[in-house]
């Protein structure tokens, strides 16, 4: 801030009034500023137990699953599928192969449109139109899973295919990819800089070769974060597939038959009434929880450098 | 090539950095033009045609019923009598129960990490919470169906039972037996599971805040508490007010975390938060499979839809608060 008085004249100081005094009260030894420094030590004490106890809770909880999970994992756990009541051994493999399938065919459904709108709203969004756009976007990120699910369930299993199948769950699972996808890479692709594009049209490149040659390449590694990132997210959803895939217990790679996935094997073992299913029920959580974790670990620590914090 | 034009076009394109333009006379920027602009536009039909699907699938349940749907309580699809008053009360119930409980945690880890945690410790604390935000729902109900709920029943309800449940009006929340998979154990549960989220949407809000801010209170002597309720939280408040409300629309839309804690019974709306009940969703969750007659299938569709309205008002008004505190950085779910 520039001041104007600082330049003047030193004997004109006596002139100068005198600076205001504090509207707060700094002398340790009056009343008022000691009930002052109490209220900050009360405060200062309750914002860190809040802080850790809210942490320390969370944290407890994934070690409650790590505990639970780990007696849980074996070989057959990974191979097998899943036994009748009584029969000892058996895994969760149908379901990891369902999770896998219906995100594979989630993301050729969603991938495409969630990266066409990113660049869309990028690279030309400008006006009304990319405005509404993003706040659509925003609306259907914000949309209950339970809501797509039903969507999904009265579109496709009762109108359409007539039963409950793997492709309705990847329908599901893209809807909920779409706007993760989106709002990451749109945040990617404008971290690339103008430079880059200028230099690009002014070579004599069509736009559309800069986006693909010198945009999307730039922003690559934020691409790929988009896509894992959503992957992530949409795996552990239990809700639309529940009402969509509704699960299996056998190997069926069948789109259009009921399909196995992790998170609905957790709720159907969690709420049957034995206590080996239980043990199961605690090991996919905690298979789920690695993966998620792992997943978004990685592609947090690799956009680190370039984003800071997304 | 029409070069000469398509140079004009090009330093037309210079007055901005991502100027609009309609395709321009390339051919192929015509036809990529117009595939990321259909891209954009699938988002937009996406959305219509979830809203006008459940809307037609709806109608025949809202036609029969009308506002009745939304106002009396007997769900009874063997008499075809489909009312949610009591959905819609456990849904409102257990949301509030759980902002009650996570906001102050929230916004307090917020704090400690914008104004008191040193340095060291800001990024790490940060990062795990950032992480705790992506634990599927499932993981938590598992934790509330398997660990929670028993505590519930044997330690921390017959203790609010005993204590304030002695009070005369206050006393009514906590009335009847301890069962332990109720509205209270629920709305516990989502307060844990929406933490994550408000605590980072929160953070990025407290840190927006100018530092100029505080110094200006720190300046006049003011002590870090005094700082942060006279510069930094009224600066914050309504960015703050968006975070709450993104996590009230997360935890009103659960389903899974809910469904396998609230106990997924009772047909009464009641004053005690010990009545085992049901949600807009875990109502779905628990009657989609069996929704065999049409009218059935209708009311099920009808509550979804309830929860599509509610949770699209809810988010943009939330999301306008929130761009109104800090920009744009807080827009994930």
């Amino acid at each position: 801030m520039s001041r104007p008085a600082a330049s003047a004249p030193p004997m004109r100081a006596a002139f100068v009034q005198p600076p205001r005094p504090s509207p707060f009260n700094r002398n340790a030894s009056s009343g008022s500023a000691r009930s002052r420094y109490l209220v900050d030590g009360v405060m200062r004490g309750l914002i860190v137990s809040a802080a850790a106890a809210g942490v320390f809770l969370l944290l407890v909880i994934l070690l409650y699953v790590v505990v639970r999970g780990l007696p849980a994992l074996n070989l057959d756990f990974f191979t097998q599928r899943p036994l009748p009541y009584g029969e000892v051994g058996g895994g969760v493999a149908p379901a990891l192969l369902g999770t896998l399938e219906m995100l594979t065919v989630a993301s050729l459904l969603g991938v495409p449109i969630g990266i066409g709108t990113a660049i869309y709203l990028s690279e030309y969004g400008r006006g009304p139109f990319a405005s509404i756009v993003r706040f659509v976007v925003d609306l259907i990120a914000g949309l209950p899973s339970i809501v797509v699910g039903v969507f999904v369930w009265a579109l496709m299993v009762r109108h359409v295919v007539g039963n409950y199948n793997g492709l309705a769950g990847s329908v599901a699972l893209a809807i909920i990819m779409i706007p993760i996808v989106t709002r990451t890479v749109e945040e990617m692709l404008r971290l690339v800089p103008d430079t880059y594009r200028e230099a690009a049209l002014g070579l004599g490149l069509p736009r559309w070769k800069t986006i693909m040659a010198v945009v999307l390449p730039t922003a690559r590694a934020g691409l790929i974060t988009g896509v894992v990132l959503s992957m992530a997210r949409a795996g552990g959803e239990t809700a639309p597939l529940l009402l969509t895939a509704l699960g299996n217990q056998f190997f069926s790679a069948d789109l259009l038959a009921p399909m196995a996935a992790l998170p609905v094997q957790i709720y159907n073992y969690a709420v049957a009434p034995y206590d080996d299913w239980h043990t199961k029920a605690w090991g996919s959580a905690l298979v789920l929880i690695l993966v998620i974790s792992l997943l978004s670990l990685a592609t947090r620590l690799s956009t680190r450098n370039t984003l800071g914090e997304r | 090539m029409d070069l000469a034009s398509s140079e004009a076009t090009r330093v037309a394109q210079r007055q901005g950095p991502t100027p609009v333009i309609g395709g321009g006379t390339n051919v192929g920027d015509r036809i990529f033009h117009l595939a990321v602009l259909s891209a954009a536009q699938s988002v937009l039909v996406l959305l219509a045609a979830l809203v006008v699907l459940l809307f037609i699938d709806a109608k025949e349940a809202l036609g029969r019923f009308g506002l009745s749907f939304l106002t009396t309580t007997d769900w009874d699809p063997v008499f075809e009598k489909f009312g949610t008053a009591h959905f819609v009360f456990g849904t409102l119930v257990t949301s509030l129960v759980a902002l009650v409980l996570a906001a102050p945690l929230a916004i307090g880890t917020a704090l400690f990490l914008a104004e008191y945690a040193p340095r060291w410790l800001r990024e790490p604390v940060a990062f795990v919470i950032e992480l705790l935000a992506v634990i599927p729902s499932i993981i938590f109900g598992l934790w509330g169906f398997f660990v929670l709920a028993p505590i519930m029943r044997g330690y921390v309800e017959p203790f609010l039972k005993a204590t304030v449940g002695q009070v005369p009006v206050l006393g009514e929340l906590f009335s009847g037996p301890a069962i332990g998979k109720d509205l209270l154990t629920a709305g516990v549960v989502l307060a844990i599971m929406i933490l994550p989220t408000v605590m980072a949407i929160a953070r990025e809000v407290v840190r927006s805040v100018p530092d100029t801010q505080r110094e200006g209170m720190i300046g006049l002597g003011a002590t870090k508490w005094e700082t942060i309720t006279g510069a930094v939280l009224p600066y914050a408040r309504s960015g703050l007010v968006g975070a709450v409300m993104l996590g009230f629309a997360r935890a009103f839309g659960e389903t899974m975390a809910v469904t396998m804690v609230i106990g997924n019974s009772s047909n009464v709306i009641s004053a005690s938060l010990l009545t085992p009940g049901y949600t807009m969703a875990s109502a779905i969750a628990n009657q989609f499979t069996e929704a065999d007659k049409e009218i059935y299938f209708s009311a099920v569709v009808a509550v979804a839809l309830v929860l599509l309205l509610v949770s699209v008002i809810i988010n943009g008004l939330a999301r306008l608060l929130v761009w109104r505190g800090a920009g744009n950085v807080a827009t994930r779910r």
